[in-house]
């Protein structure tokens, strides 16, 4: 592909070149209409700029204030509970951060629960989005049906989570009992591992029919050609799923992935009705504690020191997806 | 020695949908079928039925003896150039080509070999890093040619491979196809609604029309002889006059003239005359048949005009391909053809009608 493009580059420029004097000797005729249009280009530049100034405007006091305010925020010590005055203290927030176990704690567990959550959903949502590809009868209401979870408000559905993993009365229990598995009943939100495998099972519930809508879409915008000169080729299903809807729906995971990975990570409504950070603070996320920090401890400055170095952790985390984005669109359809 | 044989061949979608009806035919090693109608006539289902990409209704698709209905499309050693070219978007040119030849597991060496030989023959040799994308129409379409060539298969089957191609590549590439499918001698399936493909490539053509074959000959007979209305009027262009006249005794009555019918005693009232604009002439007096009338429409096609011409007493209409250096009277021209060039087609089944003194020849 390099080649080709190179190839492409040196001919245009080839051309360019033997246009150029033709170009110079009409220069003096030229000149008046080429005046004119860069006066409309700018006109229209201008315009452009006034059209977009409320829009930036918007953007500016929405997303660039909070932002630079969490930072120099986070360069002050202000806690309420111990004086009202901010007081400008560097980086202090920040070294502190290094040393706060409770900050690499939470912040572990948020990436133990986005790595399952996503992966898992990503897998399933696969299998969905495969299933409702196909033809068959109420496919329809298949697919309306199997976006209700989404549609879900996350603290309702948190809710109702929490009551079916109850160990007194929840129906997770209740159905593992009939069946016989268990003797006595297990507490699900009273264990660590167990409540995060808890939480994980429900952010899957609610938002695989996102992905499988997602790579649905993309599915459908396979030729389905490509398959049957697969199949002529030899090829049987499982192997052209691994070598022609993996790799053209590759744009579509990354997108999923890189939405989830963001919302994900920021989880807040579903742990904080579930299970409240705990048992003991071991299904705790980074927002829970933040939220902790600021609101319940009043630590606006080692809050905001929090804020930034979260912002800054999924940043990274999007302009790598980004990256690999631009590099597969390249990899799949070979445009620029 | 393959011979590629389809035996009363349906395919059935919907109680009304019956693109293929009751097919049967055989294509011999070295032999160039193409399949020529009009669009939505089942061309592209019946190639689908060969290459097993759908399970016939009824009938079987064999090939040397051995009936392949129950074997997938991979295993029956066939390749398909699609109309799209269905090329994979995600690989380069040379891993497009080898695809079948690695899920075949066929040694690397012997794969680079293939690929090599291959794209040499068609001239892929500096393009087999590119995507699809980065392709001109017409490389594509040759990457679709080394992708089914690579294989080495029993049966070809190509969909319209050039119906994506500008005219003028289009001739070309159909030169390189003829040769390159004769030193190949297996046999070809080639599906097309362009005559002239049909008409150059061909070692034998089937008109298909609704589902079934309107003719199976060799591409000349196709044109002397065509077995009844719809084929007369499908193949050759500019179209055959086909005029709906009235019989009186012996004689087919058009306006002012009347032409002796081609079989003594014919009861009917009514005939089908079929007359190829290219087969009329401005009159000579050697002329058996001439007819008189005035010209009310004329195309230059360069290399001839097509005259329109309203036959004396009568408002029906010939067409007429004559030399733009000969010279008529817009007014009273006066054409004529030899009795040799008449087309005869029953008037209800459109069947044709042989000349009774014409010797019937084997194809
Ligand atoms: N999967 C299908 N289900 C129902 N009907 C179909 C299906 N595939 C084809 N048909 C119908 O069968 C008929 C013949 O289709 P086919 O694709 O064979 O036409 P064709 O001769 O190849 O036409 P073209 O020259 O336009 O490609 C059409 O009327 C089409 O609508
Ligand atoms: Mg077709």
């Amino acid at each position: 592909m390099e080649d080709g493009g190179d190839g492409e580059d040196g001919g245009e420029q080839t051309t360019t070149n033997k246009q150029q004097p033709a170009n110079k000797n009409q220069q003096p005729t030229n000149q008046q209409p080429k005046m004119q249009k860069d006066a409309i280009r700018q006109r229209e530049q201008r315009t452009g700029w006034i059209l977009i100034t409320p829009a930036l405007l918007v953007l500016a006091l929405v997303f660039a204030y909070p932002i630079v305010r969490a930072f120099v925020l986070s360069l002050f010590t202000q806690n309420l509970g111990t004086e009202l005055e901010p007081v400008f203290s560097g980086f202090t927030n920040y070294v502190r951060l290094f040393g706060d176990g409770r900050f690499w704690q939470t912040f572990g567990q948020t990436a133990i629960f986005t790595i399952s959550s996503i992966l898992l959903e990503l897998v399933i949502g696969m299998v969905f989005a495969l299933v409702l590809n196909e033809t068959f009868r109420g496919r329809g209401l298949a697919r309306t049906a199997s976006l209700i979870p989404w549609a879900l408000p996350t603290a309702v559905m948190g809710l109702a989570w929490a009551w079916i993993f109850n160990d007194q009365y929840g129906v997770v229990n209740d159905l593992l009992s009939r069946v016989g598995f268990i003797e006595d009943p297990i507490t699900w939100l009273g264990d660590p591992v167990r409540a995060m495998i808890a939480l994980i099972f429900a952010d899957v519930w609610k938002t695989t029919p996102f992905i499988a809508i997602l790579l649905l879409a993309g599915l459908q915008s396979i030729p389905q050609d490509l398959y049957e000169a697969h199949k002529i080729d030899g090829a049987n299903p499982v192997q052209s799923f691994w070598s022609i809807t993996l790799p053209l729906l590759t744009p579509q995971m990354l997108i999923a992935l890189l939405f989830r990975f963001a919302q994900a990570f920021g989880i807040f409504d579903l742990i904080q009705v579930m299970t409240g950070g705990g048992p003991a603070g071991r299904t705790e996320m980074i927002s829970n504690y933040i939220y902790a920090t600021v609101r319940r401890y009043l630590d606006f400055g080692y809050g905001a020191a929090l804020v930034v170095v979260t912002f800054l952790i999924l940043i990274a985390a999007v302009a790598i997806t980004a990256f690999l984005l631009s590099k597969t669109r390249i990899n799949v359809t070979g445009e620029r | 020695m393959t011979t590629l044989q389809l035996e009363n061949l349906r395919k059935q979608f919907a109680p009304d949908v019956i693109p293929v009806k009751d097919i049967s035919l055989s294509v011999e090693d070295g032999e160039f079928l193409t399949l020529l109608g009009p669009s939505g006539c089942g061309k592209s289902t019946l190639l689908r039925l060969i290459a097993g990409l759908e399970q016939p209704t009824a009938g079987a698709v064999k090939i040397g003896g051995n009936v392949l209905n129950d074997i997938a499309p991979g295993d029956r050693n066939m390749a398909m150039v699609f109309q799209s070219y269905a090329l994979y978007p995600h690989m380069n040119v040379s891993e497009n080509i080898s695809t079948s030849l690695r899920l075949k597991n066929v040694p690397q060496e012997e794969i680079k070999r293939r690929i090599a030989n291959v794209s040499e023959k068609l001239g892929l040799g500096h393009l087999l890093n590119r995507k699809p994308s980065a392709l001109s129409g017409g490389q594509r379409q040759r990457v679709a040619l080394a992708r089914a060539l690579v294989r080495d298969p029993e049966v070809f089957l190509l969909d319209e491979p050039l119906s994506n191609l500008d005219a003028l590549l289009r001739e070309q590439v159909r030169q390189e196809l003829k040769e390159l499918f004769k030193s190949q001698n297996k046999p070809v399936v080639y599906v097309t609604h362009d005559q002239t493909e049909a008409m150059t490539l061909s070692s034998k053509v089937a008109v298909l029309l609704d589902g079934i074959i309107q003719q199976l000959d060799p591409p000349r007979r196709i044109y002397t002889h065509p077995a009844n209305k719809f084929v007369a009027g499908f193949v050759g262009s500019p179209q055959m006059n086909l005029l709906t006249l009235n019989c009186n005794q012996n004689k087919a009555i058009l306006g002012d003239y009347g032409f002796p019918l081609p079989q003594k005693g014919q009861s009917a009232k009514m005939i089908d005359m079929g007359l190829r604009p290219e087969d009329i002439h401005i009159a000579t007096p050697e002329d058996e048949l001439t007819v008189e009338g005035h010209v009310f429409l004329e195309e230059n096609f360069g290399r001839e005009v097509l005259l329109s011409v309203k036959v004396k007493g009568s408002d029906q209409t010939l067409r007429a391909l004559i030399p733009p250096d000969d010279e008529w009277d817009n007014e009273n021209i006066k054409l004529g053809w030899s009795h040799r060039q008449m087309h005869w087609f029953d008037a209800q089944s459109g069947e044709r009608i042989e000349a009774a003194d014409s010797p019937v020849l084997a194809s």
